[in-house]
């Protein structure tokens, strides 16, 4: 991640980002209003969340769904919406 | 050694773009520019150069194409003229902003409206802020060495910005004159190879072009903007001189001609510096200290150059071919007088708005310029700051307010 105290002489020029998948270290989770909440007896791991999700944010470990990264799950309710067994719920934080 | 041909600016222009041999040429068709890309088109459907040729659909999709071009990793050209510049102008600025050397022979043409296809610079000025560097050029020759020069300026490390190569529409770029073209190794030497930072093709280092930049970051990227046209002038001298030691033909960020013990100069770009010259040389025959200042370069804006150059004269008129409807006076005339404040000089400056839409400038006209700036320097009485030189007034008496 880049140093946001960086001056202009430090950074690079033309407004590249040359360092590759940095986007994992800026932290969007914060952006959340509502948070997803997995009931693990419903879930039959079908994985349509991790298919919709657009912020990569299903967490999954051999073909099970895990949970969410909640570093970076902006909330958006995508999952929930997609599930078609009804084990996610959306949740005021 | 190079060999004299007789061409005009355009298909000069064309040469040099041959001899440059870019990656990628992205171009639409605009009078005046047409027959460069159109010449440039027979050599790659000649197989001369092995550049790729994507013919779009507009402006706006050459510049777009060019930059993306260049960010995969290309040595990249385009060229154009008036609407076809106003079409790219969201994505003038993108090259510039995201430093792609991208070079651009712009043939300087009026704006609409009303339509008009010939000379005045309104074009390039109007995209004076845009972070390109701008080369204006006399003639074809000029037209071809600027162009030239224009790839190593733009590709230098410390640079690496855009370059527009302007030429007066239809005056340099439909007349036939006699210009030296070098020899293909030499002007391929002279350029040298071209070296991408951080090339999109480069798929082992994965870069991203073009993110979302806000309030914490875009002002360093802005400030860099600044630094790197500032350097530019550095860059604009050394490859002046460079060619001049490898050509015989040197170039500077501006050319004076007897101006050293001149009383009072002209100020002009492009085309009519050289019937300026010819003025010059008929009012020295009279035994009148008359001198000229042709700028070359006007982004990066040589202002401790050009002050340093007039400071000493008693009377300038500055010659604008296109105004800032509204401003104080043209573009030259604003920024030579911002420069003169700026370095506490008190010589008089007056603005003459000419050759707009292709109006001729005869040398009489010029004339009466240096015969007006006589009359101040004699009198120390400025009648009009901004005067239009070869406007027809009306025969209608002119009533002005008391």
């Amino acid at each position: 991640m880049v140093d946001l105290e960086a001056g202009w002489r430090e950074i690079p020029e033309g407004g590249l980002i040359v360092e590759a998948g940095n986007a994992v270290e800026y932290i969007t989770g914060g952006w959340r209003a509502q948070c997803p909440v997995l009931d693990l007896e419903k879930c039959t791991h079908c994985l349509f969340c991790w298919i919709h999700c657009p912020d990569c944010s299903i967490l999954v470990e051999e073909t099970k769904m895990k949970g969410f990264d909640l570093d970076h799950c902006k909330g958006c309710g995508i999952c929930a919406q997609a599930c078609p067994v009804e084990a996610i719920t959306m949740v005021t934080e | 050694m190079g060999r004299y041909v007789a061409l005009d600016g355009n298909s000069a222009t064309a040469e040099a773009m041959r001899q440059i041999n870019p990656d990628v040429v992205a171009a639409y068709p605009i009078t005046p520019q047409t027959s460069i890309v159109q010449t440039f088109s027979e050599f790659v459907a000649d197989g001369l150069v092995d550049t790729e040729f994507i013919t779009v659909e507009s402006e706006h999709s050459a510049m777009s194409a060019c930059i993306g071009a260049s960010a995969a990793g290309g040595r990249v050209m385009t060229a154009t003229s008036s609407a076809g510049l106003a079409f790219m102008w969201e994505v003038v600025y993108v090259a510039a902003s995201t430093r792609l050397p991208i070079v651009m022979p712009v043939v300087n043409r009026a704006l609409s409206a009303p339509i008009n296809i010939h000379c005045d610079h309104s074009d390039s000025m109007g995209a004076r802020d845009a972070g390109w560097i701008q080369l204006f050029s006399e003639n074809a020759q000029e037209a071809y060495d600027n162009t030239i020069q224009a790839v190593q300026i733009a590709e230098r490390e410390e640079v690496r910005l855009p370059v527009m190569v302007m030429s007066d529409g239809f005056i340099t770029s439909h007349a036939v004159e006699r210009v030296e073209i070098e020899e293909d190794e030499a002007v391929k030497r002279f350029i040298g190879p071209f070296r991408p930072t951080y090339p999109l093709l480069d798929i082992d280092n994965p870069v991203t072009y073009g993110p979302l930049d806000f309030y914490d970051f875009y002002m360093e990227h802005k400030r860099q903007q600044a630094e790197a046209i500032e350097r530019a002038k550095e860059a604009v001298i050394e490859v002046g001189e460079e060619f001049g030691k490898t050509f015989g033909r040197p170039y500077g960020l501006l050319e004076g001609y007897k101006l050293d013990d001149a009383e009072v100069a002209v100020v002009v770009l492009s085309s009519t510096a050289g019937t300026a010259r010819g003025v010059v040389d008929d009012l020295r025959g009279r035994g009148i200290k008359a001198g000229l200042l042709k700028p070359r370069c006007f982004r990066p804006f040589p202002s401790q150059e050009i002050v340093a150059s007039l400071r000493d004269k008693a009377v300038v008129g500055v010659m604008d071919r296109s105004d800032s409807f509204g401003a104080l006076g043209g573009p030259l005339f604003m920024e030579i007088c911002a420069a003169f404040q700026a370095h506490g000089v008190r010589t008089k400056v007056v603005d003459y708005i000419f050759g707009l839409g292709g109006r001729d400038t005869t040398p009489d006209q010029i004339e009466s310029v240096f015969r007006d700036l006589l009359q101040i320097a004699e009198t120390g009485e400025i009648e009009r700051l901004v005067n239009w030189l070869g406007v027809r007034e009306g025969k209608q008496e002119v009533v002005t307010a008391a």
